[in-house]
C-alpha cells in the first residue's frame, strides 16, 4: 500500500517537475515576434563581440590618417558598394563617410557595443537600487514605506526624459553621467514592482514558516521573497533596456550624453543632423540601428511577459 | 464624486511640494558659479558679491527655499539671469508653442491609435490586424528625433514640387505675421491684466488663433508647419494607444454580454461602439494619461529637430547656459502640468467606472 502511494507520488512529481524555465522557453519560441526579437538581438550581440574583426576601418581615426588609403578622402561621401555598381577603383564604404571622414559602417558596428553596454548597465543599476528600496518599503511598511514611495512618486511626477536632462545638467554632460541619470529615472518602476511582490508574498505561509524557524529579515527578503518577484522584474527589465537605449540616444542626440569622437548612435546622428538634406545616409543608418535594437528588446520583453504569465500556464 | 475629487486633490499636494523641492535642490546642486556664468569669467569678486547678495544666494538654503516657495505660489518665478526678463513672461511666450504641439500630437494619436486598435480587434488575425500590430511594435521603438529628420527629408526634399511638400522647420512661413485674434475682434485689453495675459497666451497658439481670427491663410500655413512635428511626436503614443485599445477590445469582445447583444440581433456597429468600446475605455484612458509624459519629454526633441521656439528648446538652451530661473520654472511648470493631467485621468476613471470612486 505504502509502496503504491509513493509510486503515485513519484509520478505526480515527475509530471509536475517540468521547470518554469523550460515551459517559458517553449512558449517563447512559439511566438514569432519574440523569435524575431531574439534573432535581431543575437546578431547585435555577435556584432558587439566581434566589432574589431568585422569593422573594415578604425571607428575613431579619420581616413586621412590611414596609411596607403587609395581613394581621395572626401567629407560625407555617399555610400559606395561594389556589388551595387560603385566603380572598383574607389574604396568600398557600405554606409559612406561622415563629416570627419570616418567610415560610417565601422562606427555603426562599434556602436552596437556601446548600446548594449548602455542598456544593460543602466537597467542593472536601476534594478539593484530599485529592488532594495522596494523590498524595504514593502517589508517594513509604515513610515519607511511612506518615505521611500513618496520620493518615488516625486520622481515619477516628471516626464522621464526631462528629469534625465535635468540630472545631466547637474552632473555635467558625458556618457557616464547620462547613464547615471537614466538609471536614477528608472528606479521607481523596479521599486514599485518589488514592493508589490513583497506585499503579495509577505503574508504567505512559507514566509511565516521561515520566520518561525528563526530566519531574519535579510533571509526572508532575499531568499524567500526575491525569487518570487523575479518574473515581473525580468519582464520590466527587458522592456526597461529598450527605454534606456532610446533615452540615452536622445540625450546623446542633444549633446548631453556620449561626446565625440565616441561612436554612439545618438551622438553620430546628432552631430550630422543639420546635414540631413545633403548627406541623409549619416542620419538614416544610426537611427535605423537604434530603432532595430530598441525593437528587439521590446519584442523580447513582450514575448517574455506573455510566456511567463501564470494565467496562461496551462495553455501550453 | 466630489469627495473623491477632493481626496485626490489633497493627495497631490505632497507630490507638488516634492516637485518644488526637487527642482529647487537640483538647480542649487549645479556645480558652477551662476555669477560668472552670467556676467562672464572676468567678473571681479566685488561684482560677484553684489550679484550674490542681490539674488539672495548668500542666504541659508532653507531660507532660499522658503522665499522661492512663497514667490512661486504668487505666480512669480523670478527673473531669468540671461534675458533679464521675468520668467513668467518667457513662459507665456514659449509655452503656447509646446502646448499646441503636444495637443496636436495627442489628438492625432488618439484618433489614429483608437481607430487602428478597434479595427484590429474587430478584424482579429486578419491582415489589417497583423500590419497594425507590426507597425505598432515598430512605433513604440521609434527614436522621435530620427523619425522627425526622416520625415523632414521625405516631405520637403523627396516630395518637393508635389502637393505633398511640407515645410521642414519653423512655425510659419517667413514674412507671415499673424495678428492676434483680439485685434481682429476689436477688443481693447489693458496690458498686464489677467485677461490680457490669457488672451496673449491663446493668441500665440497659431492654429487656434487663426481659427478665432478667421484668418484662413495663416491657418493653412500654421497647420502645414505643424503636421510633421506633430506626426513625429505622436508616433510612440499612437502605437501605445493602438496596442492597448486592441487588447482591451479583444478582452471585452469575448465577454458573455457581447454574445447576448449579438444574439438579440443588434447590428455589428452597435455592438462594437455601444457595448464593447465603452467598456474597453478604462485601460485606454490609462495609456493616454501615461503617454502624456512621453509627449512632453519628446517635445524637447521635436522642437530641436524642427526649430520650434517652444519650452523644450528654451529649457535645453537654459540648461547649457545654466540659467537657474528658467530651468526651475519650466521643470516646475511641466511637472505640475503632468500632475494635473494625471489627476484628470484619475477623475475620468472614477467617472467611467463607479467602482473606483466608491472604494
Amino acid at each position: 500500500m505504502a509502496n503504491t502511494i509513493s509510486k503515485l507520488d513519484a509520478e505526480a512529481i515527475s509530471l509536475e517537475s517540468v521547470s518554469l524555465w523550460s515551459i517559458t522557453k517553449k512558449r517563447l519560441f512559439r511566438r514569432k515576434s519574440a523569435v524575431v526579437g531574439m534573432i535581431i538581438l543575437g546578431i547585435l550581440i555577435f556584432v558587439a563581440l566581434t566589432a574589431q574583426w568585422l569593422a573594415p576601418y578604425d571607428p575613431v581615426k579619420s581616413m586621412l590618417d590611414v596609411p596607403d588609403y587609395a581613394g581621395q578622402a572626401q567629407k560625407r561621401l555617399p555610400p559606395c558598394i561594389h556589388l551595387l555598381g560603385c566603380p572598383k577603383e574607389s574604396p568600398q564604404h557600405i554606409m559612406g563617410l561622415d563629416g570627419v571622414i570616418r567610415d560610417e559602417f565601422s562606427r555603426l558596428l562599434y556602436g552596437a557595443r556601446l548600446s548594449l553596454m548602455i542598456g544593460f548597465s543602466t537597467v542593472t543599476f536601476a534594478i539593484l537600487v530599485g529592488t532594495v528600496l522596494g523590498a524595504l518599503a514593502g517589508y517594513f511598511g509604515g513610515w519607511v514605506d511612506n518615505a521611500i514611495m513618496r520620493v518615488m512618486d516625486v520622481l515619477l511626477a516628471f516626464p522621464s526624459l526631462l528629469l534625465a536632462i535635468a540630472i545631466v545638467t547637474v552632473l555635467g554632460p558625458g556618457l557616464i553621467n547620462a547613464l547615471l541619470a537614466i538609471g536614477i529615472v528608472s528606479i521607481p518602476a523596479y521599486a514599485r514592482v518589488m514592493r508589490g511582490s513583497v506585499l503579495l508574498v509577505r503574508e504567505m505561509d512559507f514566509v511565516s514558516a521561515t520566520r518561525s524557524l528563526g530566519g531574519n529579515a535579510f533571509d526572508i527578503l532575499f531568499r524567500r521573497i526575491l525569487p518570487n518577484a523575479l518574473t515581473p522584474l525580468i519582464v520590466q527589465g527587458t522592456l526597461g533596456i529598450a527605454t534606456a537605449i532610446l533615452d540615452a540616444a536622445a540625450l546623446s542626440f542633444l549633446g548631453l550624453g556620449a561626446q565625440p569622437p565616441t561612436p554612439e548612435w545618438g551622438a553620430m546622428l546628432g552631430s550630422e543632423r543639420n546635414q540631413v538634406f545633403t548627406a541623409p545616409h549619416l542620419v538614416f543608418y544610426p537611427g535605423l540601428a537604434i530603432m532595430l535594437t530598441v525593437l528587439a528588446f521590446n519584442l523580447l520583453g513582450d514575448g517574455l511577459r506573455d510566456a511567463l504569465d501564470p494565467r496562461l500556464a496551462n495553455v501550453s | 464624486m466630489a469627495t473623491y475629487i477632493f481626496r485626490r486633490l489633497l493627495l497631490s499636494i505632497p507630490v507638488l511640494f516634492g516637485i518644488l523641492f526637487a527642482t529647487f535642490a537640483l538647480a542649487r546642486l549645479i556645480p558652477s558659479d551662476p555669477c560668472r556664468a552670467m556676467l562672464g569669467e572676468k567678473a571681479t569678486d566685488a561684482v560677484c558679491n553684489e550679484f550674490i547678495k542681490r539674488h539672495g544666494l548668500d542666504q541659508p538654503i532653507l531660507t532660499q527655499f522658503g522665499v522661492y516657495m512663497g514667490e512661486v505660489l504668487k505666480g512669480d518665478f523670478g527673473k531669468s539671469f540671461r534675458f533679464s526678463l521675468p520668467v513668467t513672461e518667457i513662459i507665456i511666450q514659449r509655452l503656447p508653442t509646446t502646448v499646441e504641439l503636444a495637443f496636436s500630437a495627442l489628438v492625432l494619436s488618439i484618433i489614429i491609435g483608437v481607430s487602428l486598435g478597434v479595427i484590429s480587434a474587430v478584424r482579429h488575425n486578419s491582415w489589417a490586424d497583423v500590419v497594425t500590430m507590426l507597425w505598432a511594435n515598430i512605433g513604440v521603438s521609434m527614436p522621435v528625433f530620427w523619425l522627425g529628420l526622416m520625415l523632414a527629408y521625405i516631405f520637403s526634399l523627396t516630395l518637393k514640387g508635389t502637393p505633398f511638400q511640407l515645410p521642414p522647420s519653423g512655425r510659419l512661413s517667413a514674412g507671415l505675421i499673424p495678428s492676434p485674434f483680439y485685434e481682429a475682434w476689436n477688443l481693447h485689453l489693458t496690458q498686464g491684466t489677467f485677461v490680457f495675459i490669457a488672451a496673449e497666451f491663446i493668441s500665440r497658439m497659431n492654429i487656434f488663433n487663426s481659427i478665432l481670427a478667421g484668418d484662413y491663410k495663416t491657418f493653412k500655413d500654421a497647420v502645414q508647419h505643424m503636421i510633421l512635428p506633430a506626426l513625429a511626436l505622436s508616433t510612440i503614443s499612437t502605437a501605445l494607444i493602438a496596442r492597448m485599445t486592441r487588447s482591451s477590445m479583444l478582452e471585452v469582445l469575448g465577454q458573455d454580454y457581447i454574445r447576448t447583444a449579438r444574439a438579440k440581433g443588434l447590428k455589428q456597429r452597435a455592438v462594437v461602439m455601444k457595448h464593447a468600446f465603452r467598456n474597453a475605455l478604462l485601460p485606454i484612458v490609462t495609456v493616454i494619461g501615461l503617454s502624456l509624459g512621453g509627449l512632453l519629454g519628446g517635445a524637447v526633441l521635436t522642437e530641436t529637430v524642427f526649430n520650434l521656439a517652444g519650452v523644450g528648446r528654451i529649457l535645453y538652451e537654459a540648461i547649457t547656459a545654466r540659467d537657474y530661473g528658467i530651468v526651475q520654472a519650466f521643470t516646475v511648470v511641466i511637472a505640475v502640468f503632468f500632475v494635473v493631467l494625471n489627476l484628470l485621468v484619475d477623475i475620468s476613471y472614477a467617472y467611467l467606472d463607479p467602482r473606483i470612486r466608491l472604494n
